[in-house]
């Protein structure tokens, strides 16, 4: 009961004699303090907020803080962007890379060839269905923690070419996006407003809860597949499924795929998600009013 | 190094047309727009004649029209010596549709003749390697087709009809396609063939004994893929090549990653609605990409453009061809290895000229300026100071300075001399244009060929160099940016007042049916505009002829032979733009 501020015992004067003397204490100050003793066999609120402000835990908390105060500052302040143009937006990239608008104020330019060596990828333009398999593969090579700023209208919603039958519509439908900038393309100011907005953002991060100090590896982005058409592996079992509605597969075929690689390579679990069984239901209706 | 020429003018293709019908007979007629119009059978003995008795050694260009009855196969020739481009068609059936492949006569025609097939489904008899270039071997339909819609987009044209029918808001995008994305399976699909090997149709085929044979030191040939994602492509641009050591030995370019169907959406759109478009085909040479679509509708329209229109069409266009020499001369060096120290020099400039875009047109890369019959905006008061002061001292110091330190480098030197060489006949066989084209040695440039605009008016000369290698490509630009600077100074002090677009602004234009080839010499070559309309409020045909994608048909004869550390010179040397490769 160090704590209490009330002071209890009578100070004792230098020239006192040695002998034991019984303070005398102020039966005020003995009921307060009775009861401040009471509190803590009683009032459970009262011990949980001494708890929560005790030194132990507060100082593990601010250690954490410190931490990552150096660590996140250490990782927004060396951005590698992957050395990586694909259309209009590209030149604006490399214009704000240049001595005009010097990215590497910001300490992101280091323009890496290889995705190993990439911390951020900058998804600059048009996103097609004949390079997308590509772009998830460089995805998943680069090392965690890695980030995606999508540049520009293309890569993120399919911009002037959205109907186009060879365009994504949007780069997020296979990749997580930190940061969209818009614009068509860019201009260099805005990508760097791109860029500070996702040091902000690396400034949030807490090394407790980042994904990518868990347990077990991170699931990979399925490569979509270029079939007749571009194919979404994480859809396989939805579009084997409406195969088997039109007949082309038995249900025997069907069982046996869903249980293979398409079933496994698919996040989605068991049956038709809600979404696509909507959509299945509309299709159907579609082929019937077709006859 | 460089030499300056002038070109003789050639024959009026009216003159070569009667000629050819009288030459010929029977086997060509003449159609009411003055095409020569001939069957598929006799068109491989046609075009001989037309290219060895009538001086036609140049294919121009090479496209298809699908009129629902029949493809209608479009072939425009002309000579290297210039002069207007002919029109050759033939035609063939839709259930079948087979041409004979002119492969053999002009090598320039095959990847036009494979975008064609990609395209259309038409197949060319005699093609060496017929399959799909710019979507993968196994997409299922044949886009430009007409009849073949997308997934997202159902309707024939543009303007949409309304997306509030019976009241109710919707995107294009709910409206039911069937796996809520940009996709168009078909309807039993099964995906069975997903993680089988892919069948080897469309693919590098290698016989392993093949390429074990020949080669100089016992060693085994490898098959090496460079790109798409790769620094020194310019983009999304694979090679695939077959090397014995260090020295290529075959070469196949491989596109299509950046195919963002350019000439589909451009049948959707309104006329006017196809300007912004065009920026985006060659995103390093805007202004010039506007122009030659300006021009072609202009010309189908019979409108007359304005003085000073004019006046500002050759100034942006012209600073255009210097910032666009600067950037692809930086990037060449960096494709040499020296890594982006040139690149900020050279590109130094060109910010300068982007910012005057920007105060003239509102945006730096996509400028959208040029309209039918004029220009959108008139220059600015601050514009004309400071373009004066670009021109007339800045440019030229910064020409200089890039001259000073590259031209007579020694390593520059010991890189680019001798190496890509493409002699003068086979530059014009296979299409080429532009720096290519003038660096081997062929005076041919479509501003004094087949003259457009007011370059008449200006004292200039076609640069040309004689070496076909990489330097001269190199040399050739340094000069052309030179007559840029003296175009330039010759057109601002003469810059007259007045209107800037004839007649009255018009949010839809009405084109009256018919058909037109337009080209112009942008800083890549000849980009041609081949339009034809059916007097709707859209294109019916909208056809971007590409100077990068022909100029890429030569890139493996330019580099059997070399080591692969030439190959990226080369291609840096080329300069392709994706944009424009891939439409």
């Amino acid at each position: 009961m160090a704590d209490d501020p009330t002071p209890v015992l009578a100070p004792s004067p230098a020239s006192a004699p040695t002998r034991f003397v019984t303070p005398t204490i102020d039966p005020d100050v003995l009921e307060s303090w009775t009861s401040y003793v009471q509190r803590f066999e009683n009032d459970e609120a009262f011990i949980q907020g001494q708890i929560e402000q005790s030194v132990m835990v507060t100082t593990f908390d601010r250690l954490i803080k410190m931490v990552d105060g150096v660590y996140n500052w250490g990782r927004r302040s060396s951005i590698w962007p992957l050395q990586f143009g694909l259309a209009c937006c590209a030149i604006e990239m490399i214009s704000t890379a240049a001595s005009r608008f010097d990215i590497d104020r910001f300490g992101a330019g280091l323009f890496r060839p290889s995705p190993r060596q990439a911390d951020l990828m900058i998804v600059s333009g048009t996103v097609t269905k004949k390079m997308v398999p590509q772009i998830v593969r460089l995805w998943n090579q680069m090392p965690e923690p890695r980030y995606c700023l999508s540049m520009g209208a293309c890569a993120t919603g399919g911009g002037p070419f959205k109907e186009g039958y060879n365009v994504v519509s949007g780069i997020d439908q296979f990749i997580p996006v930190d940061i969209y900038v818009p614009g068509c393309p860019p201009t260099p100011q805005a990508l760097l407003h791109g860029l500070i907005a996702l040091q902000r953002k690396i400034d949030g991060q807490s090394i407790k809860n980042v994904s990518w100090y868990g347990r077990d590896p991170l699931p990979e982005v399925p490569v979509p597949v270029l079939g007749p058409d571009l194919v979404d592996l994480r859809q396989l079992p939805d579009i084997q499924a409406r195969a088997a509605e039109l007949g082309a597969l038995s249900p025997e075929e069907l069982a046996a795929m869903q249980a293979g690689a398409g079933g496994a390579a698919a996040g989605t679990e068991g049956g038709i998600s809600a979404v696509m069984a909507e959509r299945l239901a509309i299709w159907r209706e579609r082929v019937a009013s077709k006859g | 190094m460089t030499k300056q020429t002038d070109v003789v003018a050639a024959p009026a293709p009216a003159d070569v047309v009667a000629a050819v019908h009288k030459q010929l007979g029977e086997r060509v007629t003449v159609d009411d727009g003055g095409a020569l119009v001939v069957g598929p059978s006799n068109l491989i003995d046609v075009v001989r004649a037309l290219r060895d008795d009538h001086g036609l050694d140049y294919l121009a260009n090479l496209t298809a029209v699908d009129w629902l009855d029949r493809f209608e196969v479009v072939y425009h020739l002309c000579s290297s010596a210039g002069g207007a481009p002919i029109v050759l068609k033939t035609t063939t059936d839709r259930a079948n549709p087979r041409v004979p492949s002119l492969f053999g006569i002009y090598p320039g025609a095959d990847f036009q003749e494979r975008e064609v097939y990609d395209m259309f489904g038409i197949r060319f008899a005699g093609h060496p390697n017929l399959k799909r270039i710019l979507m993968w071997e196994g997409f299922a339909g044949w886009p430009l087709r007409k009849d073949w819609r997308e997934a997202y987009f159902e309707q024939e044209h543009k303007p949409l009809t309304s997306r509030w029918p019976d009241g109710q808001f919707f995107f294009g995008e709910d409206k039911l396609t069937d796996w809520g994305s940009n996709t168009k399976l078909p309807p039993a699909y099964t995906g069975a063939e997903i993680g089988r090997p892919k069948p080897q149709e469309g693919q590098y085929v290698v016989d392993i004994d093949a390429l074990r044979r020949g080669t100089s030191f016992g060693s085994d040939r490898l098959v090496v893929n460079m790109g798409p994602q790769h620094p020194s492509t310019h983009g999304v641009f694979q090679m695939r090549l077959v090397l014995d050591g260090e020295t290529v030995v075959d070469l196949e370019p491989v596109m299509g990653y950046m195919h963002r169907n350019h000439e589909k959406i451009g049948e959707r759109n309104l006329w006017l609605g196809n300007m912004p478009f065009t920026d985006r085909l060659d995103y390093i040479a805007q202004l010039g990409s506007e122009w030659g679509y300006a021009l072609c509708v202009e010309r189908m329209m019979g409108l007359e453009v304005p003085e000073r229109a004019e006046y500002i069409r050759v100034i942006m266009a012209e600073l255009n061809r210097i910032q666009s020499h600067f950037w692809s001369i930086g990037f060449l060096l960096n494709d040499l290895g020296a890594f982006f120290t040139p690149s900020l020099y050279a590109i130094e400039e060109r910010e300068i000229v982007l910012d005057l875009f920007e105060m003239a047109t509102g945006s730096r890369l996509m400028c959208n300026y040029m309209r039918f019959g004029g220009v959108a905006y008139d220059l600015p008061d601050a514009f004309m100071p400071l373009v004066n002061v670009l021109v007339n001292e800045r440019m030229e110091r910064a020409i200089d300075e890039i001259d000073a330190y590259l031209t007579n480098n020694e390593i520059v030197m010991e890189r680019m001399k001798g190496v890509g060489v493409l002699t003068p006949e086979l530059a014009i066989a296979y299409s080429t244009s532009g720096p290519v084209l003038r660096g081997s040695g062929v005076a041919y440039d479509v501003r004094r060929a087949d003259p457009y605009g007011i370059y008449d008016r200006f004292d200039w000369n076609v640069v040309t160099a004689n070496e076909g290698d990489v330097y001269a490509r190199y040399a050739v630009r340094i000069g052309e940016m030179r007559e840029s600077l003296k175009i330039l100074r010759q057109a601002l002090p003469q810059m007259p007042a007045g209107e800037i677009l004839g007649g009255k602004k018009a949010w839809q234009v009405r084109v009256p049916a018919g058909e037109h080839y337009a080209r112009v010499e942008n800083p890549r070559g000849e980009l041609g505009y081949y339009c034809v309309s059916d007097g709707k409020a859209n294109p019916y045909r909208y056809h971007v002829r590409s100077p990068c994608f022909v100029n890429l048909t030569s890139l493996a004869e330019m580099c059997k032979g070399y080591k692969v550390a030439d190959v990226v010179a080369i291609l840096g040397s080329i300069d392709i733009v994706l944009g424009e490769v891939d439409r």
